[in-house]
């Protein structure tokens, strides 16, 4: 449980006068996954995208640490090597203070394209903290299909048109790909919910190890709502349960946030564009098995929550 | 068990590959992230061993891929840490994209790379089209004609990237060189060390006092002048690779420069090599010489940058000139060191000699004096009038039909 009060004298590291769209959730993620960190030194990475093309124009930055970025597949190994660095440097007497290191990456950078370089980071062991700003689609380059888009949405690459109703598929669950992995830390939060986020970046940190963590993040633009509605868009994620807030400590699951009243998913999915197709009389079957598959896994997560058993 | 100290001017006898991670062993540096490909393999795994034993304090990442080798070897740069690597063929197709990025950030990183062919058709022998392929991404590319070399390369290597902010792949031929014996002199490890010094970056992202962002977003108002100070270093980087070799010769007492000519001053016939097969046209022109036939030959050491000024004064007194590319650029034209050589010769107004251009030993086919032999052979033809300097490509010991 993140305290207001000491959170409050965290010094801000990320500034205002990025060129992050207004509403974007992505800017919000930085700047409350900073403050998580207090005033211990960090160095951010992130993989090719938005956040990171609206942070650093050169010759400004948004990063009062030091931020690096190199290419899109491969933020773990970029992140992996500066905590190499680090590890060598601070043996040899080089570095005396503590210093953390954590990677934002979006979905693309993650799910797809820097799959293969985050599950080799996470395998060796790296202490670093990988946090995916989960819009669910390249939104960078114009809201294209990854494979965290959930099923149904329009994306320009999978779009709904007359013979098709946009993604065809499920998304890949990578949360639980990366509890696989057998990390101490691993767990799945929200744009909205500051506390949770922020005591979740402080758990992660606190790991002296690899840690995940799974944020999904409205994108204003791809999702197609108005700015103001990230927030609540975030939490009917949340309290329909298309999006769990859950974490796996060593083996552990614990679902954080339990909604009062589980909503139907068509509670989320009405205000945004990309599933505006989806709400045509022909579709129903199509809101029918969305709802079906989230009933399933929200019901298998349970279980194991409950079971409190080691995976 | 490694023996790890050398009295100074030991002999020993060692493969490319050993010397290679002796070397690495010698500077030490602080991070080296490297991926398994033959023929580079044994370099890592020798110098993983150094760190399993203790006998290095580098931090070794065994990457899941050469892309995340090089992605790790550029973080660690940045980071402030001395980083290397070392790869081969498809790991260095597969480090593409970062080749240019490592570069462009403007890092002193160090690469082992062992030639070896492309795929396809597969082939884990020598030649010299990987590095060929990563002669336009930046990086200052020095190449070996022995064990020997490749060891002096490494060490002057480390040096050369860090003055000239800017990253060095050292080659030696695949299996030729990666895996033969051949007697070498090591140094003592007090002076490799003494000569490489330590590593002091101005800026990297470790250091908190000062922290900073790197790999921005650049864009038209930007870039343009960051790409033309990374050419501008690559042209003033022929001084640093000088200066260290004056410097090395200085400690070790072998002399070394961009390129190599090897009786070359009153040839009237010459080949233009790079790697080990300059050993073995040396041989060529020995016997050769001992005929009364003014034979010579140009060794290219240092390929990128390209020794323009060199090259050039060189061969400028040449009749009749063979550049031998391992190396097929496919391009329809020439290949890449003959499309070096003719630029700077005509781009220096030296227009009066005949130049052809010949292909060898792809895949590790066997190239070997005859060879050679014939090479020269031909230009006596062309110096002497009796045959044609024709445009067209030719191939040695290839089936052509």
């Amino acid at each position: 449980m993140a305290n207001l009060k000491e959170l409050s004298k965290a010094p801000e590291r990320v500034t205002g006068g990025h060129r992050l769209c207004a509403g974007c959730g992505a800017g919000i993620v930085a700047r409350q996954a900073l403050i998580a960190i207090g005033n211990t030194p960090v160095v951010v990475t992130s993989a090719t995208g938005c956040l990171e093309v609206s942070t650093t124009v050169f010759p400004y930055t948004s990063w009062k640490n030091s931020f690096f970025h190199s290419a899109f597949e491969n933020l773990a190994a970029t992140c992996c090597g500066i905590e190499t660095a680090y590890k060598s440097l601070k043996a040899q007497g080089k570095i005396k203070e503590n210093i953390r290191f954590i990677a934002f990456g979006g979905d693309g950078g993650t799910y797809d394209i820097g799959f293969q370089s985050l599950s080799g980071a996470m395998e060796r062991g790296h202490r670093m903290l990988y946090i995916c700003y989960n819009n669910e689609a390249y939104m960078n380059t114009g809201i294209q299909r990854s494979g965290a888009t959930p099923r149904g949405a329009h994306t320009t690459t999978a779009p709904a048109g007359k013979v098709r109703q946009g993604k065809e598929q499920n998304r890949k669950d990578l949360t639980q790909i990366m509890v696989a992995h057998n990390i101490a830390y691993v767990a799945q939060t929200y744009v909205g919910n500051w506390n949770d986020f922020i005591t979740k970046v402080q758990k992660a940190l606190a790991v002296d190890g690899p840690s995940f963590i799974n944020i999904l993040t409205p994108c204003r633009l791809g999702w197609n709502y108005k700015p103001e509605d990230t927030m609540v868009l975030a939490r009917l994620a949340v309290e329909t349960c298309v999006w769990p807030s859950y974490e796996v400590e060593n083996g552990v699951y614990k679902i954080n946030v339990m909604p009062k009243e589980k909503k139907p998913v068509t509670e989320f999915l009405k205000h945004q564009g990309r599933f505006k197709h989806l709400f045509k009389p022909e579709n129903i079957n199509i809101l029918e098995s969305i709802q079906k598959s989230v009933d399933e896994k929200w019901e298998i997560l349970q279980r194991k929550a409950l079971s409190g058993c080691k995976v | 068990m490694i023996e790890t100290v050398y009295p100074k001017g030991k002999l020993v006898a060692k493969t490319g590959n050993e010397v290679m991670a002796e070397a690495m062993r010698q500077i030490e540096p602080d991070v080296v992230a490297a991926y398994p490909i033959t023929p580079a393999t044994e370099i890592l795994q020798i110098f993983s061993q150094f760190v399993a034993d203790g006998v290095v304090k580098s931090e070794y990442i065994p990457v899941e891929s050469e892309h995340s080798a090089m992605s790790a070897t550029i973080a660690a740069s940045a980071a402030g840490a001395r980083a290397m690597t070392g790869t081969s063929s498809q790991g260095l197709c597969f480090m593409w994209e970062m080749l240019y990025i490592a570069s462009g950030l403007r890092l002193p990183i160090v690469m082992a790379e062992v030639n070896r062919a492309i795929s396809a058709p597969l082939n884990i022998h020598g030649d010299q089209s990987d590095t060929m392929g990563a002669r336009d991404s930046g990086w200052i590319q020095i190449y070996s004609e022995n064990s020997q070399e490749a060891y002096d390369n490494m060490i002057q290597a480390t040096r050369i990237a860090e003055k000239a902010k800017i990253p060095v792949l050292v080659t030696t031929d695949g299996f030729i060189i990666s895996h033969c014996m051949e007697v070498v002199e090591l140094y003592p490890d007090a002076d490799v060390k003494a000569f490489v010094g330590e590593y002091k970056p101005e800026r990297y992202l470790l250091d908190t006092k000062k922290p900073y962002t790197l790999g921005s977003i650049d864009l038209q108002d930007y870039y343009f002048e960051h790409r033309f100070q990374l050419a501008e270093a690559m042209r003033n980087a022929k001084n640093v690779i000088l200066d260290v070799a004056k410097d090395f010769e200085k400690s070790f007492g072998r002399k070394y420069d961009l390129c190599e000519e090897y009786m070359l001053s009153d040839a009237e016939i010459a080949i233009v090599i790079i790697g080990s097969t300059a050993g073995t046209a040396k041989v060529v022109v020995q016997e050769l010489r001992e005929k009364g036939i003014k034979a010579g030959l140009l060794k290219i050491r240092a390929y990128r940058p390209f020794p323009v000024e060199q090259v050039t004064k060189g061969l400028k007194h040449i009749k009749a000139v063979a550049v031998m590319d391992r190396a097929d650029s496919c391009s329809g034209a020439f290949a890449p060191l003959y499309s070096d050589v003719v630029s700077s010769l005509y781009a220096t107004g030296v227009t009066s000699l005949k130049v052809v251009n010949y292909i060898y030993g792809l895949g590790g086919r066997e190239i070997n004096i005859r060879h050679i032999s014939d090479v020269y052979e031909t230009l006596i033809k062309i110096a002497t009038g009796s045959e044609k300097p024709s445009s067209q490509v030719r191939y040695i010991n290839v089936r052509e039909k």
